[in-house]
């Protein structure tokens, strides 16, 4: 048991921290490159003064994206770990699983991992002004577990007051609202950052979906 | 000893393995996401702001 849970955890959160590594490469890291050059002053922009959209081309570094792409593979078989551990205890509880359901299963990571926090706190560029990290930390780790709690209780709940009570977990960390930053004024234009942002979510959603299909595929072939 | 005991143990171990995996890969999340070692920080940098994890 032991064996089949890591073993399928491993294959299937490489396989998709790999697809994560290549669109985070290709499609964020562009972004994130650029909000350094107006973090450093490279690049400068004022609000009520429009400039010219920058025509650069940026440098990939390429040890940096080895890095990032190691990184992702990490946290995706992090990810992978709960996401298997989660599908096997379903499946000791009666739940069948199957590699269609796997993308419901990544849907619903997705929610809690990143959907919900991004309600309070948006995917952030560099040389955006942040409240205090601790704090941001806090919320965010409340908010993902909060998620996960609510739609176990949504999804597997049997009458009204399982339904009732998952709904109203879900909503308590955006009641509480997230920490907000005191003043505003970061270095990055608007334009970039809600780009990054959306980018951010999408390739997020690709990746969890990606992570439960695999994770259901691997784990049904290891636990058959 | 029975079959429903067996099962019984069989399904006991199940969910210790179940929970030692949910356990490694929280510590995972835990030190890749969270952690705030300066070497840590300048690895996870681009990924950590690619999936809204707080940074800095």
């Amino acid at each position: 048991m032991l064996k089949n849970l890591v073993y399928s955890a491993l294959f299937a959160g490489l396989a998709a921290g790999i697809i994560v590594a290549a669109l985070t490469i290709s499609m964020l890291v562009p972004l994130l490159l650029e909000a350094e050059l107006y973090e450093s002053g490279m690049l400068i922009h004022f609000g009520d003064v429009t400039v010219p959209t920058p025509d650069i081309e940026v440098e990939h570094d390429w040890a940096r994206n080895g890095l990032t792409a190691l990184y992702a593979c990490t946290i995706y078989i992090g990810f992978a770990f709960v996401m298997v551990a989660a599908m096997a205890f379903a499946q000791e509880k009666g739940v069948r699983i199957t590699t269609r359901s796997g993308i419901l299963w990544g849907l619903a990571g997705y929610a809690a991992f990143q959907l919900a926090p991004a309600m309070g706190i948006a995917p952030e560029l560099p040389g955006m002004i942040a409240a205090e990290i601790t704090q941001r930390q806090i919320w965010l780790v409340g908010t993902i577990i909060a998620t996960m709690v609510g739609i176990a209780a949504v999804v597997f709940g049997k009458n009204w007051t399982h339904w009732g009570v998952g709904l109203v977990i879900l909503a308590i960390p955006h009641i509480i609202g997230a920490p907000h930053p005191e003043v505003f004024g970061g270095t990055v234009p608007p334009e970039l950052a809600a780009e990054f942002a959306g980018r951010s979510l999408a390739v997020g959603a690709v990746g969890w979906i990606a992570l439960g299909v695999l994770s259901a595929y691997f784990w049904l072939q290891e636990s058959a | 000893m029975t079959t429903a005991t067996q099962t019984a143990i069989k399904s006991d171990t199940n969910l210790i393995s179940i929970a030692f995996v949910a356990f490694m890969g929280l510590s995972v999340l835990f030190i890749a996401g969270f952690a705030s070692s300066a070497t840590l920080h300048d690895t996870a940098h681009d990924m950590r702001h690619a999936i809204g994890f707080a940074c800095h």
